[in-house]
């Protein structure tokens, strides 16, 4: 019942180039139901586990075992990413269709989804997230605020089960962050948080943890 | 012409270029430009924005009248110290300036009245090489972000006092400023490739919308195939100028 969604166990990573690994022996698990925040300082591997997790890096050494199955090759990560869901850091990489409508509708449609059902969703979504009447903005013409929420929109119509977040914050006004802690306080699905700010931590997640070569280690707030 | 469907608009546009652009005399490209100056017509588009166009086209063939003319064989007709203009570079000149003329004018009315999206999936529906499309939707849609980018990267040589000069310094730093440019995009293009995949992306882009091909874009289509075989024709009967 409690089986975890995420298992790390012994991984190995260094970025080709590199002096120092990032991982080197490292274990990490997340269980249902959990809303984690991951802190550290830059370049403590923050990104790079959303990253391994979402099979856009793969480790050198240790297993990967994400809802109950280990994931290696490419074409398992495929099945990962109908579930799981990663929010980038910067909203310009995540937002690539002219119209907001036709990205938030974008994964339904890779996920199979006729376009009247994909487009559904895609209201919906946006309905949730206080984006109505987006449909027919220009990606690129949005505010900082708005290309935030909107790529935020793009995953959640996914309906993934999990949740990665990087850096959401970054940028955002006080009024928009307000808007985030709302939506992820609404949510029923685990997610996990990287973020500097303890502020919108303390909003958002329960638990916290520092992220380090080897482990996360829990904080206790 | 704004309702008419893309895809007929594309097909008539790309028909007709190709039709103009072998053409030997002037008769078909002559008819051709008065056929382009009608659909412009009817496209009903700002006069300012056309000029402008047109200008940015026929500034590149400007230069074509210096070159040209003096450079091809042929008999003479004028001659200027030593240089001297040939009879049929000035024909040949006036042709390519008449055709290209034709061609732009006619895909200022047909195609750049198309919203650029609308322009790839139409081209996608006509089964045009995916690639083509996909390239030109991407195309689009960073070339904003690029600007942007290049903006940034301009402002921050600026306040750090940077002024350009005929120097080594100013060439190292456009160089400097151009690599950069590059070498961004491409981390970009492997970051947006990432979220792309994020997202359940594998290789096929699925489009919300369809276009209903009606009754007008039949009639549009019938009318502009019995224009270009009357070009055709003329083309067929009339003497070869060079």
């Amino acid at each position: 019942m409690n089986e975890p969604l995420i298992e790390l166990h012994n991984i190995a990573f260094a970025y080709p180039g590199a002096p120092q690994p990032v991982f080197q022996d490292f274990n990490f698990q997340l269980l249902p139901g959990k809303h984690l925040g991951l802190i550290g300082p830059n370049g403590c591997g923050k990104t790079t586990l959303l990253h391994l997790i979402m099979g856009l890096l793969r480790p050198q050494a240790g297993s990967i075992v994400i809802f109950g199955q280990e994931v290696k090759k490419e074409k398992d990560f495929v099945d990962v990413r109908q579930k799981v869901g990663l929010l980038f850091q910067n909203a310009d990489d995540q937002l690539f269709c002219p119209t907001v409508l036709e990205d938030i509708a974008f994964g339904p449609l890779n996920q199979g989804k006729p376009p009247a059902e994909a487009i559904q969703i895609a209201r919906e979504t946006m309905e949730r997230l206080g984006l109505h009447g987006f449909e027919d903005r220009v990606t690129y013409k949005l505010s900082g605020g708005e290309k935030k929420l909107v790529s935020l929109a793009t995953v959640l119509a996914m309906q993934p089960q999990l949740l990665l977040l990087d850096e959401p914050t970054a940028g955002l006004d006080e009024k928009t962050k307000d808007r985030l802690i709302h939506i992820l306080k609404s949510l029923d699905i685990a997610f996990m948080i990287v973020s500097h700010e303890q502020d919108f931590l303390n909003h958002t997640v329960k638990e916290c943890c520092h992220v380090h070569g080897h482990c996360c280690q829990p904080i206790t707030t | 012409m704004h309702r008419l469907d893309p895809r007929g608009k594309i097909v008539v546009a790309g028909l007709f270029a190709v039709l103009m652009a072998v053409s030997k005399s002037y008769v078909a490209p002559l008819a051709g430009l008065a056929l382009a100056l009608i659909c412009l017509a009817l496209a009903r588009l700002p006069l300012k924005k056309v000029i402008a166009r047109l200008l940015a086209v026929n500034s590149f063939i400007f230069f074509l009248w210096f070159v040209l003319p003096l450079t091809y064989p042929g008999d003479v007709v004028w001659h200027f110290g030593p240089l001297s203009a040939t009879r049929q570079g000035l024909v040949f000149t006036g042709l390519i300036t008449l055709k290209s003329n034709a061609i732009i004018i006619a895909l200022i009315a047909l195609v750049a009245t198309v919203p650029i999206v609308t322009l790839g999936q139409a081209m996608h529906d006509l089964r045009l090489p995916d690639k083509l499309c996909h390239l030109l939707l991407f195309t689009y849609r960073y070339l904003y972000v690029f600007e942007q980018e290049y903006h940034r990267l301009v402002q921050a040589m600026k306040i750090r006092g940077f002024q350009p000069r005929t120097d080594l310094h100013t060439y190292r730093s456009y160089a400097y400023l151009a690599a950069m440019l590059l070498v961004r995009s491409y981390d970009r293009a492997d970051r947006v490739f990432q979220a792309m995949l994020c997202r359940g992306f594998h290789g096929v882009f699925y489009s919300l919308r369809t276009f209903s091909w009606q009754r007008r874009d039949g009639i549009f289509v019938m009318m502009a195939m019995v224009a270009l075989a009357e070009l055709l024709y003329l083309e067929w009967r009339m003497p070869n100028l060079l």
